[in-house]
């Protein structure tokens, strides 16, 4: 129990000195799974919608395999972007592997099929009606795609949140293209891994706590945001 | 009356037959017994380094050992200094380890007694043929050292506290000099890791032998420097107090020191590798 207190007040003594080097490789984590997840919805969500919506050849297929891609195991991620990126690689020219940048990709690799097939499932599981209702209320068929975009924004956000958290927690992916290079590619998990091997259980702990305070402060954002955009809707009534 | 006659002796031939086999058995068995099963094997527990398992040396000398002591050697395999301080901790019997300022205090301290030289290896460095700081074929690794800090050459550290590490930073420390810039990366990972990452950044990096060997075919990097005495890395084998922590096996401990610094010892550590690399890993230097 005693390295769970001392982890706990080494985590406190940690943020409360403001240790630059944690500031850092908190910051590079925010920023690197925080990118990741903006491309991520960037490609996600416009293309979960148009699986939902659109008839497309093949159609089942590709959402299969974008179910398929949502369990991607990170360091299988990690390794086609390491060999993507190596200088004997296709893309090595760039000079980009062991960057904050290697660390973004992999991470959208892991993310992007998470947002895309939970935003497909959001948009399928709307009723139609809520199409027809649109469409009768005069509304063209690009305005009636939105209303139904509105309509699911609830499962786009649990897509959103989902795929945060498993950028954040992952480690296999940016061990392997980052590097865990100090002042550079060392995120909070990759730091976790190397505390714990040098035997600084307690500062691993700290670490830990870090994380998932942050963790638990952005997800309180994201729910603050969804609330807000909800308070002028319908919501569901037990009488 | 005649056939029931002839049955009966066949029964009675069958069953003396049974019940001679039987006993020529267990005479038999009882003859054996007092070789086949010797006084159970004690447990002894090693806390040494990755490079002594990841090499092969353990596998190779343990079972020999083994089977002159009758021990059976429970080995845990981590950085040097997480092993010293489970020999700390009095959780393990004896400790094989190569740090030699660590080692000297874990026995100032009282942890541990007896300490031995078993043998050393060695490190190299290595980096990208184009050599960019100009220092092949140097045999001074502490002036070497200067010359990459004072061009900026790219340079990978381990930065994991591990024995190379330290190492490492004790040569940093004779070149006085504290590393840090964008050419000095640390990469917080394994050797293997590590030499991957230079490979990768075209950078210069200390490593062992052994894993050098082992991986060299693999990677573009050359041996820049070698044989430098500083670039030596003594192993010691240290039992551990048997008055501080009284559970510990020390008559056990101590035979496996006295084992390892043995003729018969040192010699299977000195021809450990050639035949698997053509190269000896390990020179024994026990007094």
């Amino acid at each position: 129990m005693n390295i769970f207190v001392e982890g706990i007040k080494e985590g406190v003594n940690l943020i409360w000195q403001m240790d630059p080097e944690i500031i850092q490789i908190t910051l590079l984590s925010l920023q690197v799974s925080l990118t990741a997840l903006v491309i991520s919805a960037v490609i996600g969500i416009p293309t979960g919608a148009a699986l939902a919506l659109k008839k497309i050849p093949g159609k089942r297929i590709f959402l299969n395999i974008i179910y398929t891609l949502m369990g991607l195991p990170p360091v299988l991620a990690g390794l086609l972007v390491y060999l993507l990126l190596t200088y004997r690689g296709p893309l090595g020219q760039f000079e980009l592997l062991f960057t904050p940048s290697a660390m973004v990709f992999a991470q959208v690799l892991l993310a992007a099929p998470i947002v895309c097939g939970l935003t497909a499932r959001a948009v399928m599981a709307l009723n139609q009606d809520v199409y027809d209702t649109a469409a009768t209320l005069g509304a063209s068929r690009r305005q009636a795609s939105a209303t139904i975009m509105r309509e699911a924004r609830i499962g786009i956000v649990a897509a959103l949140t989902t795929a945060f958290g498993r950028v954040i927690a992952e480690v296999g992916a940016v061990m392997l293209v980052g590097g865990n290079i100090r002042w550079s590619t060392r995120v909070l998990t990759t730091s976790i891994v190397l505390e714990t091997r040098m035997g600084n259980f307690s500062t691993a702990i700290a670490i830990g706590i870090i994380l998932l305070t942050l963790s638990f402060i952005i997800n309180l954002l994201i729910l603050k945001l969804e609330k807000r955009t909800l308070r002028y809707d319908n919501t569901i009534q037990i009488t | 009356m005649k056939m029931k006659n002839n049955r009966f002796i066949m029964v009675l031939a069958l069953l003396t037959a049974f019940l001679l086999t039987m006993v020529v058995g267990c005479a038999k068995e009882e003859a054996k017994a007092p070789q086949q099963t010797p006084p159970p094997a004690k447990e002894l527990k090693l806390a040494t380094t990755t490079s002594t398992q990841d090499s092969g040396l353990l596998d190779v000398i343990l079972p020999v050992f083994e089977k002159d002591n009758n021990y059976k050697v429970k080995v845990i395999a981590v950085g040097t200094g997480q092993a010293i301080e489970m020999g700390a901790a009095g959780d393990v019997d004896v400790i094989l380890v190569h740090s030699r300022a660590a080692e000297d205090k874990f026995v100032a301290d009282g942890f541990g007694i007896d300490r031995r030289d078993v043998m050393y290896n060695d490190f190299l460095i290595i980096g990208p043929a184009e050599d960019p700081a100009g220092i092949k074929g140097s045999t001074d690794t502490i002036a070497a050292f200067k010359t990459i800090a004072a061009k900026q050459a790219a340079f990978v550290s381990r930065g994991d506290d591990s024995g190379t590490d330290k190492k490492e930073k004790g040569i940093w420390t004779k070149a006085e000099i504290t590393p840090a810039g964008a050419w000095y990366i640390e990469s917080g990972q394994g050797m293997g890791d590590t030499f991957r990452m230079a490979d990768e950044k075209k950078a210069y990096t200390l490593i062992d032998r052994a894993t050098y060997l082992a991986q060299k075919d693999k990677y573009k990097l050359e041996i820049i420097i070698e044989g430098d005495k500083s670039l030596l890395n003594p192993y010691g084998v240290i039992p551990v107090n048997p008055e501080k922590f009284p559970k510990v096996d020390y008559e056990g401990a101590t035979k496996f020191a006295e084992w390892l610094t043995s003729e018969k010892g040192q010699k299977m550590i000195g021809e450990f590798g050639v035949k698997e690399f053509g190269q000896q890993l390990f020179v024994p230097d026990a007094k």
